[in-house]
């Protein structure tokens, strides 16, 4: 991929001269799909990104958010995709894109709490699916566990329609005493650039214009280069520096290296502050001899920080850096005018002799890509046809499903429980990390709730209506361990936005994620876009990743699993159709995708309630596989439950927005969704360990061994 | 007293161990590797995480790292160490603890619960307990696999010093509740003083209440019992 034609001309005359191959070179890198969202800008001006505790919302390396309850605690969210990566070498493709967020989480100033990862692959069924996913997981586990940062969510889907392009997306949580915010706005002229890390070597070159374009048949051989390895040891020292480093408060401004290397952080630090900057390439410490100045500018070898340091301060900062064994090196400052790179010339490294080899306005590189706009297509919902399905079976297909079946053979190869936040752990509906930080003498701390996903199955259905839902359906996650929504970051997932159709079905996900995170007010502060995930078996599904944050007093909630005692009410409303289910994808047919709440607010904060109510002993939201998979779940070996259903509709039906809630005291939760949503009682839980479902006239019984075997198929198929 | 948290570079745990000591009202700190042991030392803990990033064997490289020769030195002297997770891997190659801790029999990284039973309870370690006693921890680790050779084996056992086996919640020993292929379902062994213990599961992990179970309380009360002795 080189810069195109009409890029170059624009670039040509913004500068009065021809670019120099290094200056092409950065233009083609952050003027591509991957850093300047040149077909997606249009769209996400759809966000409300603004609220009462926004600190620092998009644009920046993380987002920034205030706590409720919490005087002088920041936390700081972060999402980011690699995909393409990740196909073309799972385990460091993986594994650098969890090293890239938490850079990007230092960079403002936070310590990483908390790690989510959904990911998308083709059939489970596939040997070349098994390969990717295990060597993602262990990517993940390999680089998560070693820098101590616990992965405590996510999801794990499968879709054909990844088959050749699988998704890898990472979000990240930080904590952030507020005194201590740094941001990527570069602050004075005269400062020097401090870059802190691994040395530089010829690694991932070129990786973000590889990200910006489709992956070829040959894509795992061919673009292997373009991928970078990790170094998870050096990220924890680069972690330990970083923090050193604030608590002498050294740093006045910030940006990771990531996509571009370089010269995509220096060069975006500056322009965030009206500023430029003179770096000599050849003073970045490096790995290999003789590197070209464009190779130094673009390698993306990783676990490295771009900072801005006050000249009297250099000194103690390259002392910290080798007190954690880092490389630093001080490549240049901060100026008033362009962004120049000089590299010795022919003759050696006399000064003299230096050669200007970029030499650019730095908000022309980062903002001056112009947008593409670009025609959609408007999604049409499928119509009602529905299949006369055997209900034991379909309900056994349906529960063993690799995208609604067990991710414990996930989430136990990452540690969850390192930092001694993780309250409430993966395999619940959301996970409950206690800020102990906002403890106060008499009271309860804060406890983050976390939730991240999408369900391919939705979106494929309808882009908006399921975009909506997969909103929906992580705020209920929330909900259902008593938190409230706070924020949230998107990790928007499309094909080639060059077709009409991928486009048209992008657009209806970010509009019906912008949509319903209105409605539930709940500002979208963040984001990546990762487009052109389109391959030989064509294009993925739209997929909004969405990684959402809400808080509660306290860190304790009532958990999904059954305590063998109470009544069984379902509490929301139902949608009253099927598309979009796991139940049409195991068994065929085809229905519309069910109506959503129009305010689904009223509804959650009922679901908040009940869960924190005395007489709740279990509750457990309703999503992809319905009642049959939450019903399915929540039974122990020494809890069971009977439940009656209408129809095979009510059973499978995935509408979220609903949970099941274990209760001694159905008439409270009754009387708290009076004229909110509705309540039906399903049956009750006993001590049988069985799960009993009547299902209009019929009757389905398993025992937990037989659900259990039902439900392990990740384990079964990879172990 | 004050016990010393050892932080290497790649040390993850170091912060909980210091937090969960704490919070038992034990004074803890962090010291860095290269700043070697406080004079004022009156315990150890060798902490979870990756030392050095174990792209070696685990722990192989902060063995012979210059604070482990104090870290040993000090044991000499009687004072408490406790090597937890890759803590443990450290004593181990370090020659603290017999035998060693490798690749777990899934291959994987395993972050679980555990059920251990003590097997010895006249230790500082295990003090808070009884004899067959079966505590909940967690366990977090790639390379928990507990070898030895069947002499060696037959005398750490002979004398007292296996501290947990794996067990299942009724505190049987079984190979279905040996989450890592650990010989002998060993979990934790003593050094030749009883004051030294290394263990793969996480008793900081098992401290806090808003976090579970408190199983792991009496480990790290280990170095009150020393203290007090």
């Amino acid at each position: 991929m080189s810069l195109a034609d009409s890029d170059h001309d624009l670039i040509r005359a913004e500068l009065g001269r021809d670019p120099t191959p290094e200056e092409a070179a950065l233009f083609e890198n952050l003027w591509s799909e991957h850093c300047a969202y040149r077909s997606s800008r249009p769209l996400l001006g759809a966000f409300d990104s603004e609220g009462e505790h926004v600190v620092v919302g998009p644009g920046d390396d993380a987002a920034v958010v205030s706590l409720p309850g919490s005087d002088d605690h920041w936390i700081t969210l972060g999402i980011e995709s690699h995909n393409h990566p990740s196909y073309v070498d799972p385990f460091d493709g993986a594994a650098t894109g969890v090293g890239g967020i938490v850079r990007d989480t230092l960079s403002m100033g936070a310590y990483p709490i908390a790690l989510t990862d959904s990911l998308y692959f083709g059939g489970f069924d596939r040997e070349h699916t098994r390969y990717l996913l295990e060597g993602v997981v262990e990517g993940i586990s390999h680089y998560g566990n070693c820098i101590g940062v616990p992965t405590v969510g996510g999801s794990v889907a499968f879709h054909e329609g990844y088959e050749g392009n699988p998704l890898v997306n990472v979000a990240c949580v930080g904590l952030l005493p507020s005194d201590r915010l740094v941001t990527a706005v570069a602050q004075e002229p005269g400062n020097k650039l401090v870059l802190v890390g691994n040395a530089t070597g010829r690694d991932g070159l070129g990786g973000a214009s590889f990200a910006s374009e489709d992956l070829a048949e040959d894509a795992e051989t061919e673009d292997r280069p373009a991928v970078q390895v990790g170094d998870p040891y050096a990220e924890k020292r680069l972690i330990e520096c970083n923090e050193a480093l604030l608590d002498e408060d050294l740093l006045l401004s910030a940006r990771d290296l990531g996509a571009a290397g370089l010269g995509g952080a220096s060069s975006e630090l500056v322009a965030k502050g009206d500023l430029g900057a003179r770096i000599d390439l050849d003073r970045v410490h490096q790995r290999e001899p003789n590197m070209s100045p464009l190779e130094i500018l673009l390698a993306e070898s990783q676990e490295r920080m771009c900072y801005e340091v006050a000249p009297e301060d250099v000194e103690r900062v390259r002392e910290l850096a080798a007190r954690f064994d880092l490389g630093c090196s001080v490549i240049g400052e901060v100026t008033d005018g362009n962004y120049v790179c000089t590299f010795p010339g022919e003759d050696g490294d006399d000064n003299l002799e230096r050669e200007t080899v970029v030499d650019v306005p730095a908000e022309l590189l980062a903002d001056g890509a112009p947008t593409n706009d670009l025609d959609s297509g408007d999604p049409v919902q499928p119509e009602r046809d529905l299949p006369d399905a055997d209900l034991g079976e379909a309900f056994e297909a349906v529960v063993a499903s690799p995208s609604t079946a067990s991710k414990r053979w996930v989430y136990r190869q990452y540690d969850h429980e390192v930092g001694l936040r993780t309250a409430v752990e993966p395999g619940d509906d959301a996970a409950v990390m206690a800020i102990r930080e906002t403890e106060t003498g008499d009271g309860n701390g804060v406890g983050l709730a976390l939730s991240a996903g999408a369900v391919p199955n939705w979106t494929a259905c309808a882009p908006y209506e399921g975009a909506r839902a997969v909103a929906l359906e992580n705020a209920t996650n929330l909900a259902a361990v008593g938190a409230t929504p706070l924020a949230a970051v998107d990790c928007l997932n499309g094909g080639n936005p060059e077709k009409p159709a991928v486009y048209g079905g992008f657009k209806g996900i970010v509009d019906g994620l912008a949509d319903m995170c209105r409605d539930l007010s709940v500002p979208v502060v963040g984001g990546n876009v990762s487009l052109y995930n389109d391959s030989v078996a064509g294009p993925i599904p739209p997929t909004p990743t969405l990684a959402m944050v809400g808080t509660r007093e306290g860190y304790s909630a009532p958990g999904s699993a059954l305590s063998g005692e109470g009544t069984l009410l379902l509490v929301g409303d139902a949608g009253g159709a099927l598309g979009g289910s796991e139940y049409l994808a195991t068994t065929g047919g085809s229905d519309r995708f069910p109506a959503l709440p129009e305010t689904p607010t009223p509804t959650l904060r009922a679901i908040a309630d009940v869960a924190d109510a005395e007489g709740t002993l279990a509750v457990h939201d309703v999503s992809d596989g319905g009642l049959a998979v939450a019903l399915a779940e929540m039974v122990t070996d020494d809890a069971g439950l009977s439940a009656a259903v209408d129809d095979a509709l009510a059973l499978f039906d995935e509408t979220p927005g609903r949970a099941v809630v274990e209760t001694t005291d159905p008439e409270s939760v009754t009387e708290r969704f009076d004229g909110v949503a509705d309540v039906v009682e399903l049956g009750s839980a006993d001590g049988s360990g069985r799960l009993e479902l009547t299902v209009g006239d019929e009757s389905l019984e398993y025992g937990v061994a037989e659900i259990r075997e039902l439900r392990d198929v990740l384990a079964q198929g990879l172990d | 007293m004050t016990v010393t948290v050892v932080q290497f570079g790649g040390s993850n745990c170091d912060r909980d161990a210091v937090g969960a000591l704490s919070h038992l009202g034990i004074d803890a700190e962090r010291v860095w590797h290269e700043d070697g042991l406080p004079e004022d030392t009156t315990g150890i803990v060798l902490p979870g995480g990756f030392s050095y990033g174990d792209y070696l064997r685990a722990g192989a490289m902060a063995a012979r790292s210059p604070v482990m020769a104090e870290v040993r030195a000090a044991a000499e002297d009687g004072v408490p160490v406790l090597g937890v997770c890759n803590g443990a891997q450290i004593g181990c190659e370090t020659g603290l603890t017999d035998g060693a801790f490798t690749t777990n029999a899934s291959a994987r990284f395993q972050c679980e619960n555990a059920y251990l039973r003590v097997e010895n309870a006249d230790t500082p370690w295990t003090r808070a307990y009884d004899e067959g006693d079966v505590l909940s921890v967690p366990i977090a680790h790639g390379e928990g696999r507990f070898e030895i050779g069947e002499e060696r084996y037959e005398r750490l056992d002979s004398e007292g010093r296996v501290l947990f086996r794996y067990c299942d919640a009724d505190g049987n020993v079984t190979d279905d509740a040996n989450p890592n292929g650990s010989r002998g379902n060993v979990a934790g062994v003593l050094g030749e003083r009883d004051t030294v213990a290394v263990l793969m599961p996480h008793p900081e992990r098992a401290t806090l209440p808003d976090l579970g179970s408190t199983d792991g309380q009496g480990v790290l009360r280990g170095f009150e019992a020393v203290s007090n002795a």
